[in-house]
Formats: structure tokens, C-alpha cells, sequence
């Protein structure tokens, strides 16, 4: 990062603070959360179930430990640009208030974006803006309202993903996911094309890194829980994991795969008509160019000066864009998250279905 | 059409009169605890808004909360009230199903700056519930109460506002899906994962069912005096399994097995073509 153009010992002193801490971020190994952040995720997710919902973390970034002391949700987004500025105003105001009250308002991250829409036509668009709005889109987003937050922390935000669906089925489905380094670069400089994802050996599984959770609560608040227990041995949480019907989850699981295929495979589409088109360009060159030597021989053993062998205003020499591999990596992305999902409640179905084995034959 | 309506929902009468009880979720109750910790250095206490809906029943559920700052002096209290209708309005952008409902005290039982801010409140809405959290533990137990005010007057004369404490229900179904084991503690170092959390259940099932072998024998052999009603618990969770044939219950068995295994086959064969597709896709392009 040392400007090269800048003699050693001439350096600033603030150039150099920002060399020292361009190089040595400390990497982000633990995301700790407060149990009042958790259950405000909860909360606002399971209310507005179906919906798509959006929120913002709170807290401080403390070395290689990110803790997550707040959080508020974000009113159902609309698409208007008007709904955009009020939404703009309200995480504003919202910071504002909550600053008053000394909850730490250094923004974080974003949370609250449920793993899934519920409804199958529109899981692309939930599943880009639910792995991508955090991070990219959100980031653009903020940065237009907030900049004074953003700009710094985008290296280390987080975004928490609580996914209802899987939490009915009694597991606490939250998620802390990051955006890798090595992806963010690469897309900043637009380098999302077949060759620099090759040299840098960047797979779709690279795009995010999920970061371990700790939960961590105040020493009142524990003591406030302790006491108020409920005495019961089971709680609700037991019964759904017990539940047999898992049915209509897998179901559901598995349309989203198909909508996610049919994605893939129009993403593939688009690619193959690029390679048509580029190996199309490709032969039209190789015969304007076998046309232009022999042209030149021609001159050459009539004693002219030889033509160029390029010439760029020809339409046939226009690169042809190729198209970005995001997309395309979201979704196998999202595609292998279903498999996982599916192979883990097939996991447990297995073993429920013995457990139910099990006790019929007593 | 105004008949039906008015047998469907409380009807303006019965919606003035007051809660007969509430019932509290445990995302308040941190809330409170976490601005009770973040107190400006010299306040004693925290007060702020209550968010939630008032059931048909009559219970006031109380669903959310935010803190509003105050100040307390001998005789005088001053609340920020441009806070709180800032705060309102943000919380109503998000959820406007939750209106105000109350407000929230530390502290053990109701002192004397809180006729003042209950005041307020009834100007807010009608008939506020006022919810403390003793937050210092003073009788050595975490008490948390829920009060009414009413007032007492002789003819047109106000006399005093009378506190009165209310039933209040704080199963807390939210925390659940959390589950207490992270909630209760200081510091959980991993959340539970699928596979822990079904064996936790399961042991806990087996602990159950040996409990009810151990009191069943126990009844049998004359130990424990026989209580019908559990008796009778024990007697509709084991007919509630349905009988089946051993061949039936084996072909039903054999299915779900084979389903899930096609599932994960399914999966897995997917997941491979994926990495397959990809490999592909980023390999050379010889042109």
C-alpha cells in the first residue's frame, strides 16, 4: 500500500497510520451477540413471517470479535424511491434516539434477512437481495444516507441470517455470514469474469464465510432468567423437534431447488449464447485478417506500403461483454445451502423415524 | 352491518375498561434490563414506553419497548416527550400494529414520581398499564409486576390515584425458540446445532418416559398413592399412538426411509453437479 512514488523516509504520518492499518486488519473470528439482539431478530422475523425483512446491527467492533449489542428492524421496504428517503430518514432518526439512550451506535452490520421467501416465483429475487443487500446493495444503499458509517466498516460487517421456516422445525436458525476479502476485491474492480475468478481461484463457495456465534448476556438479565425459568421439562422447542411432518418443509425446500435449477440453467443460457457470439466474432476476425494479409502481399509484390493488420473501427474487433458470474454464483450458492438443508433434516427424520420405531416396538 | 361489527370487535365501552391482565414477552424484559445497565450515570432508574395490543380477553400483551429518557427531582418529573413521539412514530413505521400500550419503571413497586409520569401516559391512551422490573433484586427475587391506576375521587374532587397489580403472564413462548440454555447464561460459546439439539430432546424424551415407568411401578407396587389424573395423562398419550399392525407400520416405516433417502440422494447428486457445472464453467475456454 506504501506509495511508491513517495520517497521512504518523506512519508506523513497519516500516510502512515493508514498503511498500518490497511495491512493489518485483525481477521473477524467470532460475531458475539446479545440475547436481546437475538430475540429482537426473532421477534421481528416471525411477525412478519412470509415478508422479507431487513434490519440493522448495533455495536462494537472489538479486535477479532464483533459484538452485536442492538439491533432495530427496517419497515417493509417498498419500491419507490420516495419509501427509499423515508427509509433513509427513519434509520437515521432511529440511530439518533438510540444514541440518546447509550446503546452503542456504531453500525455493524445488517440482520434480519430471512434465509427464504416463501413464495417460489420470487426466490431469486429474495435469495440476491437476501445475500447481496447486506453487503453490496445495502452498502450502496447506506452510503448515499449514511456515509459517515459505512465507508469504514464495510471490511467488517456482518450480516445475521434467522431463517423462520428451519426455527419452526426447533433449531435456533441464525447465521453469521461475511462476504470474503478475496470476493469483495474482486468485485469492486468488476473482475467477476471466467479468467480473474480462475486466476484467483475464487469459487462460488468462497463468497461467503460464516463466522461462529457466541451468545452473550448481561449478569442482570441471567439472573432475571434463572428465576423466571418456567419449571416445565419440555418446552416448545422439544415438540418441534419431535414433530414427525416434515413434509411440508422438505416440499418446500425442494421447489425452491427446482426455481433455483431453472435460474442456473438460464444463467448457463446466457453464457453459452456468449461463447456462440465471441467464437462467432472470433472466426470473422481470423477471415477479415486472412483477407487483409493476402491484400498485403498483393501490395507488397505490387511495391505499396502494407495495410494495418488491425483496424478498430471494424464492428467485428468490438469486445463483446461478457457477463458478470454473480449471479450465477449466488445461486449455486443458494442451491447448495438447500442441499444442506435437506440433507440436515433428513438427518433427523432418520432418526425420528427409529426413535418412533423404537418406541412401537416396547 | 354496524351490528356485526360491533359483536365482532369490543365494543367502545368495553374497550375503556381496564386490562384485566397482562401478559409480558421476554424481549421487554431484556430490553429493560439492557437500558436499566446503559443508564446515564446519575439517573436511579429507566422509564419508557411499552408497545403491544390489547387481546379481546382483556389481557394487554405486551410486545416491545423502548426507553425514554427522564428526570427525576424531589417534586418534579420531566420526561422527553419529543423523544418519545419520535420513537413512536419510528416503531409505528415498522409495526404499526403495536400502539402504545403502557409504560415501563425499575425499581420495586410504584414511587411517588410515578403518578406524574402514569399521568402522562393516560393522556397517551386509555388505561396504561404500568410494568416494574426491580432491577436491583431488593426483596432478593426478581419481581415484576403489572399495575393499573384508577382514581379516587369524592364527587368532582380528585383525591389520589390508587395503583392496583394486575395478574401478569410472563411464560415468555417467544424465548423458547431461542431457548433458555442461551438465554440464561453469561456466555454460550457455540448455539446449538440440528443434530445437538434433537439428542437434547431425546434424552430429555428418555428421562420422561422413565419417570412415568418409575411412577407407574411405583403405583403398582402400592409405593405412591395412585392420582387419577395423572392416571389418566398417561393413559391418553399412550392411546394417542395409533395401533398399527407390525407389517403396516413396517411399510410405513420402510417409505419414509426410502423418501428421505431419496432426498438425500437427491442432494448430494446435485451438489456434485453443481461443482461439476462450476469447474466447467471457469476452466480454460479453449477459443
Amino acid at each position: 500500500m506504501a506509495n511508491p512514488a513517495a520517497p521512504g523516509g518523506m512519508r506523513s504520518f497519516l500516510q502512515a497510520v493508514s498503511t498500518v492499518t490497511e495491512e493489518a486488519p485483525t481477521p473477524l473470528r467470532v460475531v458475539q451477540m446479545e440475547g436481546l439482539a437475538v430475540l429482537k431478530i426473532i421477534k421481528h422475523c416471525e411477525e412478519f413471517a412470509p415478508a422479507l425483512v431487513t434490519g440493522q446491527l448495533l455495536g462494537l467492533d472489538v479486535g477479532s470479535v464483533l459484538e452485536v449489542t442492538n439491533c432495530f428492524p427496517f419497515p417493509i421496504r417498498e419500491e419507490d424511491d420516495e419509501a427509499d428517503a423515508d427509509g433513509a430518514n427513519y434509520q437515521l432518526e432511529m440511530m439518533r434516539c438510540l444514541r440518546e439512550v447509550n446503546v452503542d451506535n456504531n453500525t455493524i452490520g445488517c440482520v434480519m434477512v430471512q434465509e427464504r421467501k416463501l413464495y417460489p416465483e420470487s426466490t431469486i429475487e429474495a435469495f440476491i437481495l437476501a445475500n447481496q443487500s447486506p453487503f453490496v446493495d445495502m452498502v450502496y444503499h447506506t452510503r448515499q444516507s449514511c456515509i459517515m458509517i459505512y465507508d469504514e466498516s464495510i471490511r467488517r460487517c456482518v450480516c445475521i441470517v434467522y431463517d423462520p421456516s428451519r426455527s419452526s422445525q426447533g433449531v435456533l436458525a441464525l447465521k453469521a455470514l461475511k462476504l470474503t476479502d478475496s470476493f469483495m476485491d474482486l468485485y469492486r474492480n468488476n473482475g467477476l469474469t471466467g479468467e480473474k475468478l480462475r486466476e484467483k481461484k475464487l469459487s462460488w463457495v468462497d463468497i461467503f464465510e460464516e463466522i461462529p456465534i457466541k451468545v452473550s448476556n448481561s449478569a442482570l438479565v441471567s439472573a432475571f432468567m434463572k428465576e423466571l425459568e418456567p419449571e416445565s421439562p419440555v418446552t416448545q422447542c422439544d415438540f418441534d423437534r419431535l414433530k414427525l411432518s416434515t413434509a411440508p418443509f422438505m416440499e418446500r425446500n425442494l421447489e425452491f431447488l427446482i426455481g433455483c435449477m431453472d435460474d442456473l440453467s438460464s444463467e448457463q443460457n446466457k453464457f453459452q449464447y456468449y461463447y456462440r457470439n465471441l467464437s462467432r466474432q472470433q472466426s470473422q476476425q481470423q477471415a477479415w485478417l486472412q483477407k487483409r494479409r493476402q491484400e498485403n502481399m498483393a501490395r507488397k509484390a505490387a511495391g505499396e506500403e502494407p495495410l494495418p493488420e488491425e483496424d478498430p473501427s471494424n464492428p467485428i474487433f468490438k469486445p463483446i461483454p461478457e457477463p458478470s458470474r454473480l449471479e450465477g454464483y449466488l445461486v449455486t450458492n443458494q442451491i447448495s445451502s438447500y442441499c444442506n438443508h435437506i440433507n440436515g433434516v433428513a438427518g433427523q427424520n432418520f432418526n425420528r423415524l427409529y426413535l418412533m420405531k423404537a418406541l412401537h416396538e416396547d | 352491518m354496524a351490528t356485526s361489527s360491533a359483536l365482532l370487535f369490543p365494543s367502545p365501552s368495553s374497550a375503556s375498561s381496564p386490562p384485566s391482565s397482562a401478559r409480558v414477552e421476554a424481549v421487554v424484559l431484556f430490553n429493560v434490563c439492557d437500558s436499566y445497565v446503559r443508564r446515564p450515570d446519575q439517573a436511579d432508574r429507566v422509564i419508557g414506553t411499552l408497545l403491544g395490543s390489547l387481546l379481546p380477553d382483556g389481557t394487554v400483551h405486551v410486545r416491545n419497548s423502548y426507553v425514554v429518557p427522564h428526570s427525576e427531582s424531589a417534586d418534579q418529573v420531566a420526561i422527553d416527550i419529543d423523544y418519545h413521539h419520535n420513537m413512536y412514530a419510528s416503531h409505528q413505521k415498522v409495526n404499526p400494529k403495536e400502539v402504545i400500550v403502557g409504560w415501563f419503571s425499575t425499581g420495586f413497586g410504584v414511587s411517588g414520581g410515578s403518578t406524574l409520569i402514569h399521568e402522562f401516559y393516560s393522556r397517551e391512551v386509555q388505561n396504561p398499564i404500568h410494568l416494574t422490573v426491580d432491577t436491583g433484586f431488593t426483596r432478593g427475587e426478581a419481581s415484576i409486576k403489572a399495575y393499573i391506576s384508577s382514581n379516587l375521587s369524592l364527587g368532582d374532587r380528585h383525591l389520589a390515584a390508587q395503583f392496583q397489580e394486575i395478574p401478569l403472564d410472563l411464560r415468555m413462548i417467544e424465548a423458547e425458540k431461542a431457548g433458555f440454555e442461551i438465554l440464561k447464561s453469561t456466555m454460550v460459546e457455540k448455539l446449538p446445532n440440528d443434530l445437538e439439539g434433537m439428542e437434547s430432546s431425546m434424552e430429555k424424551l428418555y428421562i420422561l418416559i422413565d419417570e412415568i415407568y418409575k411412577y407407574v411401578d411405583d403405583v403398582v407396587e402400592g409405593r405412591v398413592a395412585p392420582d387419577n389424573r395423572i392416571g389418566r395423562f398417561i393413559s391418553d398419550s399412550v392411546a394417542s399412538m395409533p395401533k398399527l399392525s407390525p407389517a403396516a407400520f413396517d411399510k410405513l416405516f420402510n417409505d419414509k426411509i426410502q423418501d428421505n433417502l431419496a432426498l438425500v440422494y437427491l442432494s448430494s447428486i446435485t451438489r456434485t453437479q453443481i461443482t461439476i457445472a462450476e469447474k466447467l464453467n471457469t476452466a480454460a475456454q479453449v477459443l
